[in-house]
């Protein structure tokens, strides 16, 4: 057996927790994250709950589970739709060459432009604020960073004998694709799918931070900051419980996408 | 002697298990004005022997026994003594040299700046002596090569700046891995012929690790034959093509090419592919 | 003329580098019969590679023709030129680039078959493969195995089965034996030797190694910056080269005719 590397054993662990989390959150949490009680108002940890509570004495560990549930999955739906649009990009980009590539690759280098949060800004104005818009937002910055990375591979992998091997055998470009390119790059693409889902929970948090976000009451981590920010001196801590769960979530995705590419990059592994 | 190599052993530490021994007790030496030919196919742990005799073994890698250059011990050098022995007196060559060079630096700087960081002399006289070394190797039109950059150069010109940076040191050990490998044949006999000039003309030591049967009978003045981190046999080339002791050394003559291993009349007819 | 299974006809390859054009290949016309072995012979920037990629129909000439069979490959349709395929294979340099290092040996095999309209599935497929696989010198069992299960020179093995399972007439050989080690390139050259004498298999055999064209071809062309020098039956070109460049050639390849350095005079002052 081959001793697995620390930043896959540690991210793979953070990551669980926080998919555990997430999904406890849906069935059960300490108390209704959205329960409203003004007697048990901006508690410390272990005095109302073990969290502590905020301004409306709402239950921090139940809106931490609750928002790992809400950035996960905007997280997860972006990298689903602009990973996978990135990606065909990407593949077709490297197969078919030409001008068809260059057009790709000049229309990623526009959507690059637009950060998250101006696009999540601009469509905010045209679809109004909500989960979906944040979806796309995110998913629009991912398209070019996916069909980026998936090119890149897929012209090392079109370079390979053994795909001239099957266009001799007759086959199409976009079953070589299918066949030969797409399986030899899955390993990159797992990686960023890993560390790109820290970045989309990092951009959920900030335009939730900015109120462009997920609607209240549904809790976010993002808009748990920027409430905390009023009570800032006298309770400090709803500022540390959702910025240490964002901290935590980001470096455990990266450590993950990092362990897993030491896993999968023969250039890392040891020589024989 | 020059080089003194008593029975030296690397071994590889597996993350689990015991460690992978690559080279199991070698021996030789060389002095000053001599060739050695290494010969053995991949797997045979010439290039491993290479590495430990200029201690660039990985952190990885555990030797055993003594590599004594001018009396003293490479194995238990420090570092610091490392960089210094491999900065001045032990130069090496490389099979494919666009590792060794910088593609962002002209030739010409790249040696100067080799001569400047381990001796004190001026820029106009680094550059001079840059030039002299590029017309040593026998660079064509060296003036106006001073100032190409790598890429801008054939394979070929580019193992000769690689030779030329080697030398700029004046080494007294030269070690030279693979370094036609990559070469068209009718540039590779260049080279050789470059080598062979710089041993005899500056009297320095030199290792070449080839595959290759027919360069080691060019350049080398003794050979030794490994497979699979042993010593085959060791002798003067001479002795160990005409007269092979081993039956390993036979194998490996017997897969030359016909035309290649025709001089050889000593040999007993052999077929294409005879296995051992 | 019926006997010729291959036919290069004024064949030119132009590249455009910025704004002028390079000629990989220039005006090359060569002729291979059945069941012969023709070496093409050149070093680096001699246009060998880019000759090969255009008989196989990978890459197409600028100008000149490719007759297969005395059919002209460039002239067919597409579909024919497909189904033409079959009959000509190729075998690679790099044992290690060649195979697809996630598919299995027999995936790996099978896959000329494509476009073939009644090849064998199933159980007759697998025999096929095993008993390939015992013709190249290894076991059918190694065909559930993945390519980083062999050495370069067993997976030089898997390549030319992957060659042979079309029953082509032709294969092209690109510098198959210049990764491999001495004693494995004496036994692939030995194996394509066998290929050719029980399958007439005609093979275009690219090199860069005059030692190996005199040990398995029946001719020879040389090549020089994607000019013909010089062509023959390979006697008379290795032992009577006409070309300075082929004599060039052969008097740079390392022998063992002479054994020791160049011995200098003491008087030679250094420089």
């Amino acid at each position: 057996m081959k001793r697995l590397p620390w930043s896959l054993i540690v991210g793979g662990t953070i990551t669980a927790i926080l998919i555990f989390a997430a999904i406890v959150s849906q069935f059960w949490t300490p108390v209704d994250p959205t329960a409203i009680n003004i007697g048990n108002r901006l508690k410390g940890p272990g005095e109302g709950g073990i969290l502590g509570s905020d301004h409306f004495g709402r239950d921090e560990l139940s809106m931490i589970m609750a928002g790992a549930w809400v950035s996960l999955g905007i997280a997860f739906s972006a990298i689903a739709v602009g990973g996978l649009i990135g990606t065909v990009l990407g593949v077709v980009a490297a197969s078919e060459r030409g001008p068809f590539e260059a057009l790709i690759m000049r229309v990623n280098d526009v959507l690059f432009a637009f950060p998250p949060v101006l696009s999540a800004i601009l469509l905010a104005a045209i679809l109004g604020g909500g989960p979906v818009t944040t979806i796309v937002a995110i998913a629009l910055f991912m398209i070019p960073v996916f069909a980026r990375v998936t090119r890149s591979a897929a012209l090392q992998i079109w370079a390979r004998d053994y795909i001239l091997a099957a266009r001799m055998s007759g086959k199409s470009s976009a079953r070589i694709t299918l066949e030969h390119v797409i399986p030899n790059i899955a390993a990159q693409i797992i990686v960023q799918i890993a560390i790109q889902t820290g970045l989309g929970i990092l951009t959920e948090a900030g335009l939730s931070f900015l109120g462009l976000g997920i609607a209240p009451p549904t809790p976010s981590w993002g808009r748990m900051l920027a409430d905390a920010q009023t009570y800032l001196t006298i309770a400090p801590h709803l500022v540390f419980v959702p910025g240490i769960a964002i901290c935590t979530a980001v470096l455990g995705l990266n450590l993950l996408g990092d362990g897993l590419r030491d896993l999968t990059d023969p250039r890392r592994r040891q020589s024989t | 002697m020059m080089l003194e190599i008593k029975d030296l052993k690397v071994g590889f530490q597996n993350e689990v298990g015991p460690a992978t021994d690559v080279v199991h007790g070698i021996s030789f030496s060389l002095g000053k004005g001599e060739t050695l030919g290494i010969v053995g196919e991949s797997g045979s742990g010439k290039s491993v022997l290479s590495l430990a005799t200029i201690g660039l073994l990985p952190k990885t890698a555990k030797a055993t026994g003594e590599i004594l250059f001018n009396g003293e011990d490479i194995l238990t050098m420090s570092e610091r003594e490392l960089c210094k022995l491999r900065g001045s007196r032990i130069g090496m060559i490389f099979q494919e040299p666009m590792t060794a060079l910088n593609p962002a630096m002209k030739v010409g700087s790249q040696i100067a700046e080799a001569l400047r960081l381990h001796s004190n002399i001026s820029r106009a006289d680094a550059n001079a002596e840059a030039l002299r070394l590029l017309e040593m190797v026998k660079i064509p039109d060296a003036k106006r090569k001073m100032h190409s950059y790598p890429h801008e150069m054939s394979g070929g010109q580019r193992q000769r700046v690689g030779i030329a940076i080697a030398l700029s040191l004046k080494p007294d050990l030269l070690i030279a891995d693979e370094p036609t490998t990559a070469l068209d044949v009718t540039v590779q006999a260049e080279i050789l012929d470059i080598l062979d000039d710089l041993v005899t003309e500056l009297g320095i030591a030199l290792i070449l690790i080839s595959h290759d049967l027919g360069v080691i009978a060019r350049i080398a003045d003794r050979t030794l034959v490994m497979y699979r981190g042993n010593e085959m046999e060791q002798g003067e080339t001479e002795r160990v093509l005409r007269q092979p002791s081993h039956d390993y050394t036979r194998k490996l003559l017997s897969a030359l090419p016909r035309r290649a291993r025709a001089g050889l009349d000593v040999m007993a007819p052999t077929t294409l592919g005879d296995s051992v | 003329m019926s006997k010729k299974i291959l036919e290069i006809i004024g064949l030119t390859r132009e590249f455009g580098i910025g704004n002028s054009t390079m000629k990989a290949v220039d005006n090359v016309s060569l002729s291979l019969e059945k069941g012969q072995i023709l070496g093409v012979v050149g070093e680096s920037g001699s246009g060998k590679s880019t000759l090969a990629r255009i008989v196989m129909a990978l890459d197409k000439p600028t100008a000149g023709n490719v007759l297969f069979e005395n059919e002209d490959i460039f002239a067919l349709s597409a579909s024919k030129l497909r189904r033409l395929r079959s009959n000509f294979q190729m075998i690679f340099q790099d044992p290690y680039g060649s195979l697809d290092p996630r598919h299995k040996i027999s995936r790996i095999i099978a896959e000329p078959l494509h476009l073939e309209a009644n090849a064998p599935r199933g159980k007759a497929l697998r025999d096929r493969i095993g008993k390939l696989l015992e013709e190249v010198g290894l076991a059918a069992e190694d065909m559930d195995k993945y390519p980083h299960e062999f050495s370069g020179g067993q997976r030089q093995r898997v390549a030319i089965a992957r060659a042979l399972i079309t029953k082509p007439k032709l294969i092209v050989a690109d510098e198959a034996t210049s990764a491999l080690d001495l004693t494995v390139q004496a036994q692939i050259l030995k194996l394509i030797l066998e290929m050719r004498d029980t399958h007439g298999i005609s093979v275009l055999f690219i090199t860069h190694n005059i030692g190996v064209v005199d040990e398995i071809c029946d001719s020879v062309a040389v090549m020089q910056s994607g000019k013909l020098v010089e062509t023959g039956p390979v006697r008379q070109v290795l032992d009577n080269p006409r070309e300075s460049y082929t004599k060039r050639l052969l008097s740079a390849e390392p022998t063992l005719d002479k054994i020791g350095r160049k011995k200098h005079q003491v008087s030679e002052s250094p420089p």
